[in-house]
């Protein structure tokens, strides 16, 4: 499943595997103008857009089921327990998970991160530890790392990468040593689209003993993930990415790491009894989701589980290679657009600068012709320093974008630079 | 207003021919201006004698608006009073976060009326607004600011979107 690129046939050209026009009906926002042009929403990297089933299933969730869970015995509470369990399971699928206990329900990748960091790394590290995570990470599995570095005194080793943006794995192998406690790796990086061998590297690092973490924030989007095939130890992925809710997520740990390890927060639902002397903890995966998690979001974030595999993650794949690759072509017939980032297994992430002109100028100028993407740093200054840039521009595609919405883009760029030169 | 409203021929020629590019080798006062989340990042010389700017320049690398902004900043700058100077980054200010109207109210910005429109696009304020910082931040001394944090000296009119 490692690559995206290998399930795509390089001769889908503006066909794709599904009814297009019948999936754009799904997506109301779709419909917008803006500034008098048709939306080309094309920053789904940042957040995709919700479909019509998945928004049904919060309305009738709010408006006909809604309780707080594992608590009553009324019939609400059973409903909404059902709703939230059931959601797990979809999940499980979605992930190829052994069981659904090792599902833990998350904000989003962040605090999947932060929660490994905590339960893990603050329990089981210690001075002198050593922590690999790659040139391509985004902040989010960076920060939480150095935040235990500078409690613990453990070391970040940095993997780096090459001038397309493909991680070194021969100095990956290097930094491997008697010191070495975690892998902390992206899937799919968002800068620049890169997709990393990390069911490879995964197994580099347990010849050395050593636990992976792989954040799936920009893969699980646009790829199968099977974390039994990849066989990581901790995979997390942000719903709203997927289509599905803000301020949802999930954490896939292997149940015998999740037992071994502390909770992150604590409070109610999290635990199995309490007195004043001592508090025995839940079992997983509510040793991990202390309080009212956030249930609609679990129910939305099954919808979208659903959806998503009606279509099929390959199909998703194929289209969104079949776009990249359109987009990617019609770039190279601009001059003055440097593409940022050319590793040959790549998801739907163009990143590029128009010589001359500002990233911010790019956008501002795009988002007048009704063409939304991303610029910045990504949240991944790392990224930038390697490539010596301030910022880029990133246009990212999502299975509902058209090849006419890449021509926009393209459009878009023909006139940014004749505007400012 | 739109971004082609912003994007106004003046601006476009002030970002390709920069005014005042470079450094003076012997200024009075110095500063350098920040802003992370884009990268923008300019410097700014001045030479002020008694209580005048006689000569200011910028550099730096930043988006049009910015450069822009910079440039035209300090051809209205050269020659005013320290006093002067300073009314002019209120007004700027003011006029970029769309508490003055500069078409109804009296001010001292004359073609710089032409940043107004950049109220509207939330964005982009501390793109046009980072040279006047920087600016100020070189008159009263301090070596270097930003456009986040604690160094933001404007931060309650700027800082939210």
């Amino acid at each position: 499943m490692s690559a995206v690129a290998k399930s795509a046939p390089a001769v889908i050209v503006g066909t794709p595997p599904f009814d297009l026009a019948r999936i754009r009906r799904d997506f109301p926002i779709l419909d917008l103008t803006v500034n008098g042009r048709p939306l080309a929403y094309l920053d789904n990297a940042a957040s995709a857009q919700m479909p019509r089933p998945v928004i049904d299933r919060l309305i009738q969730y709010e408006t006909r089921e809604h309780a707080n869970i594992h608590r009553a015995v009324h019939y609400l509470s059973e409903t909404a327990t059902a709703a939230y369990e059931g959601a797990r399971g979809k999940v499980r699928r979605f992930l190829n998970a052994r069981e659904e206990r090792e599902v833990i329900y998350t904000r989003g990748a962040t605090e999947a991160i932060n929660l490994v960091m905590h339960g893990y790394g603050r329990k089981f590290l210690t001075e002198g530890d050593e922590i690999i995570v790659s040139q391509l990470e985004h902040h989010s599995n960076i920060v939480p790392w150095q935040m235990l570095c500078g409690e613990k005194g453990c070391k970040l080793r940095v993997i780096p990468c090459d001038e397309r943006g493909v991680l070194d794995l021969d100095a990956y192998g290097k930094l491997f040593n008697g010191h070495t406690r975690l892998v902390a790796i992206t899937h799919v990086s968002n800068a620049l689209g890169t997709i990393n061998p990390v069911k490879d590297m995964i197994a580099t690092a347990h010849a050395h003993g050593v636990p992976v973490l792989v954040d799936g924030a920009q893969a699980a989007p646009h790829l199968a993930v099977d974390v039994q095939d990849l066989d990581c130890d901790f995979y997390c992925f942000s719903a709203h990415k997927l289509c599905g809710p803000t301020g949802m997520g999930a954490l896939y740990g292997k149940a015998g790491l999740l037992e071994k390890m502390q909770p992150f927060q604590g409070g109610g639902d999290m635990i199995l009894s309490v007195t004043f002397e001592k508090t025995v903890y839940n079992v997983i995966p509510h040793k991990f989701e202390a309080g009212t998690p956030h249930i609609a979001g679990a129910v939305g974030l099954g919808a979208t589980m659903d959806y998503l595999a009606a279509i099929g993650m390959d199909n998703i794949a194929a289209w969104e290679h079949a776009l990249l690759s359109y987009a990617t072509q019609q770039f190279e017939t601009l001059d003055g657009v440097r593409i940022i980032g050319t590793a040959p297994e790549k998801a739907a992430v163009l990143s590029f600068e128009v010589k001359g002109v500002h990233p911010h100028d790019v956008g501002t100028m795009l988002n007048e012709e009704g063409v939304a993407v991303r610029t910045g740093h990504h949240c991944a200054q790392p990224v930038m320093q390697r490539f010596r840039v301030p910022a880029t521009a990133r246009a990212s595609f999502a299975f509902y974008n058209t090849m006419a919405e890449v021509d926009q883009l393209v459009a878009g760029i023909r006139r940014v630079q004749q505007m400012f030169t | 207003m739109d971004s082609k409203q912003l994007y106004q021929e003046v601006i476009l020629d002030h970002n390709r021919k920069p005014r005042n590019w470079g450094r003076l080798d012997s200024p009075s006062h110095h500063a350098e201006g920040l802003n992370p989340l884009c990268g923008d990042h300019i410097w700014i010389t001045l030479e002020v004698s008694g209580e005048q700017v006689r000569n200011v320049a910028f550099e730096g690398q930043s988006c049009a608006i910015c450069k822009a902004s910079a440039s035209m900043m300090t051809t209205n700058v050269k020659g005013k009073s320290v006093a002067e100077v300073e009314q002019l980054i209120r007004e700027f200010r003011d006029m970029a976060t769309g508490k003055l109207d500069v078409t109804q109210e009296a001010n001292h910005l004359g073609r710089l009326a032409v940043f107004a429109g950049v109220k509207d696009l939330p964005s982009r304020v501390k793109c046009a607004i980072l040279p006047w910082h920087t600016l100020h931040a070189a008159v009263n001394q301090q070596a270097s600011t930003s456009t986040e944090g604690e160094q933001d000296p404007f931060a309650e009119v700027v800082g939210k979107q």
